[in-house]
């Protein structure tokens, strides 16, 4: 009982872990993106096609990948290079998102596809309890859980970490040293951008095998809430996505087994715990316990500079 | 040779007033790039846009009909723009509204008509008003990001809409459809020239008056245009910014569910779903293409009425899902922002500049 809630808690928080360490790779370089929800519906259909019309799943990652790579671009040209409202651009992008998804998606709807297959590791997944649950997994679950330490290791450990953290906190600062602010969180958008990619085709390649018209439902929001509650560390958003997993997992649970309360009260359970852990947090950055970026929303313009 | 970019002085108002313009015809040219993509013809598409929105009487009405909630809506997020505040919850304030007018129209018992509309004008104002206040309440308390808080709202509003007409106030005599009954004669609107457009078109144009001038002829107005500005200017001079947070949300979440009510009252009769496809999202992009205007809100309305009208014809047309006009939606946007960089810079080729 324990070990299957868990596994379905690490499933369902998976999408959401990867759209948050996206978002935490475009918010440490400076740039709101309130794209999320759209980027994870444009993922979650180029994974799905990807895989549909190839015929491998790897693929469709792949895809999902370089698709929402390029559409992130178009945030990125409008914050970074035109200085642009980061707000509105990230609306629009999900509006685009929706709509485009709906447009392109029509023909998949019904198709099937094989799924992401799980990949015992021999040993470990016999493991009580957490051993079908971290170790009974598929590619992208692994994935996750390397690119949760390789966030970390790239923002603290490497030189250009350290120069995109800078470009986030004090772009005037970076510019003085050399780094090119725009470069820099061109990059960030767009990387960060095909992560939430992968969080979407996670949705349609391994959740539910299928693609289904705006099926992200709100977790692309969801991960925006979590990048403050995680202070901007990837260590914490795995937690956060997991505990949003765990939510998902009991709700469906309560549904399986019936319960009196209505199905549409249960599925409020996410959405009401993100209002709840969005001001738990707030309140938190206001005592200092973490900190934003300090250029965070800002546009850069070296003519500012002080 | 080398490009640079050039703050500008000034603005042409040339420029402030094309580049919109300029921008929404590339965005209807990368809009008809998708189309050709899809397989649908643009141009044919954009003929039976305007065929179906402008090209009759009837197709005015329904342009009319749809600009009714938009204008409502786009009000309500303008509002708090003005203050500088993301209203993202249009929609589930809308839905709200619906529900206050729906419970006085079949619970409260009464049955003048008069009395009926101020009931339920009341209530559509006070739950759309409550729910954005929540956003409010969080803002003003603890300053949480309202953007968040707000469209979290929407999916919450919409799930209790669900809960409500699928559980306790499904009509016993609807076939176990998820629907209310049916309101009472005494509940709906006036219906005008044997169309749909029915009174809340002048509801909607009364109060963008009213907001205009709320905005520029009272002392409320007036604070919240300060605050909007400059919030520290504001706090020197004594205004409670905090108090200010949580009504602005409040007015605009009320003018938001006033939508819900002519929703109800003018065009559906009961509360069911799909009661909004996304009004509260396109008032986001009216909003701000209006720039801080009321007469700009209900022009703009007009505008997305067409749109609207014609997505609708698409999709029975061509099957089109009606989710194609959030991704003109979206280009729209995107190049409105791209225009604004050029009316504030200039580009410029330099002669001889090397590193500049």
């Amino acid at each position: 009982m324990v070990e299957i809630l868990l596994d379905a808690t690490v499933r369902a928080g998976t999408p959401i872990l990867f759209a948050t360490l996206g978002a935490i790779l475009n918010e440490r370089a400076g740039i709101i993106n309130l794209g999320i929800e759209g980027l994870m519906l444009i993922g979650a259909l180029a994974g799905f096609a990807g895989t549909f019309y190839s015929g491998s799943s790897l693929i469709g990652i792949l895809a999902a990948f370089a698709v929402t790579f390029v559409v992130g671009s178009i945030h990125a040209l409008i914050t970074v290079q035109l200085r642009g409202n980061q707000i509105v651009s990230g609306l629009a992008l999900t509006m685009f998102g929706i709509g485009v998804t709906a447009l392109f998606g029509r023909e998949m709807v019904g198709q099937t596809i094989g799924g992401l297959e799980r990949l015992p590791i021999p040993g470990l997944s016999q493991l009580p309890i957490v051993g079908r649950a971290f170790f009974q997994q598929d590619l992208l679950i692994y994935t996750s859980f390397a690119l949760v330490f390789l966030l970390w290791f790239f923002l603290y450990r490497t030189r250009t970490g350290l120069a995109l953290r800078t470009v986030g906190e004090n772009p005037a600062a970076a510019d003085t040293c050399g780094i090119s602010v725009s470069l820099y969180r061109f990059l960030a958008v767009t990387t960060g951008a095909g992560l939430v990619g992968i969080g979407g085709a996670y949705l349609s390649l391994a959740m539910t095998p299928m693609w289904i018209e705006n099926m992200s439902a709100g977790r692309g929001w969801i991960a925006v809430a979590l990048v403050i509650f995680s202070g901007w560390s990837s260590g914490k958003a795995m937690f956060g996505a997991y505990l949003f997993g765990g939510i998902t997992a009991m709700q469906l649970r309560f549904q399986a087994i019936g319960t009196d309360i209505s199905t549409h009260i249960l599925q409020m359970l996410p959405y009401v715990f993100t209002i709840l852990v969005l001001v738990v947090s707030t309140i938190r950055l206001q005592k200092g316990s973490s900190q934003q970026p300090q250029g965070l929303g800002l546009p850069y313009d070296r003519e500012d500079r002080k | 040779m080398k490009l640079v970019i050039e703050r500008r002085d000034t603005s042409s108002p040339l420029l402030r007033f094309g580049a919109p313009v300029v921008s929404i015809v590339i965005a209807l040219f990368f809009a008809g790039a998708l189309l050709l993509l899809a397989g649908v013809s643009p141009l044919e598409a954009y003929r039976e846009i305007l065929y179906e929105a402008v090209g009759s009487l009837y197709g005015l009405s329904e342009t009319l009909v749809k600009a009714t909630p938009l204008i409502l809506s786009g009000l309500a997020v303008s509002l708090a723009f003005r203050m500088q505040i993301w209203n993202i919850g249009a929609e589930g304030q809308i839905y709200m509204g619906a529900m206050g007018a729906t419970w006085v129209a079949l619970f409260s018992g009464m049955e003048n008509h008069w009395l009926l509309m101020v009931g339920m004008f009341s209530a559509a104002f006070i739950c759309g008003g409550l729910w954005a206040g929540v956003a409010g309440l969080l803002r003003a308390r603890w300053s949480v990001n309202e953007v968040i808080v707000t469209l979290m709202m929407n999916y919450i509003a919409i799930l209790f809409i669900n809960y409500l007409i699928y559980g306790p106030w499904r009509d016993p005599q609807g076939f176990n459809f998820p629907l209310t009954a049916q309101f009472a004669e005494a509940a709906r609107f006036a219906n005008f020239f044997d169309t749909r457009l029915h009174s809340g078109f002048l509801l909607a144009l009364g109060c963008a008056l009213i907001l205009y001038l709320f905005m520029e002829r009272t002392i409320w107005g007036y604070q919240i245009k300060v605050i909007g500005s400059n919030p520290q200017a504001a706090r020197y001079a004594g205004m409670r910014t905090g108090a200010s947070v949580f009504w602005v949300l409040f007015l605009s979440g009320a003018i938001a569910g006033i939508a819900g009510f002519s929703e109800v009252a003018g065009l559906q009769y009961r509360l069911q779903h799909g009661l909004s496809p996304g009004y509260g999202y396109t008032a986001i992009i009216i909003a701000w293409l209006a720039r801080r205007s009321a007469l700009g809100v209900v022009i703009v309305s007009l505008l997305m009425g067409i749109l609207l009208v014609g997505g609708d014809s698409l999709q029975m047309l061509w099957q089109l899902p009606i989710a194609f006009v959030y991704a003109f939606q979206g280009l729209i946007l995107f190049f409105l922002l791209g225009s604004d960089f050029f009316i504030q810079y200039r580009l410029k080729l330099v002669k001889g500049i090397h590193h500049g």
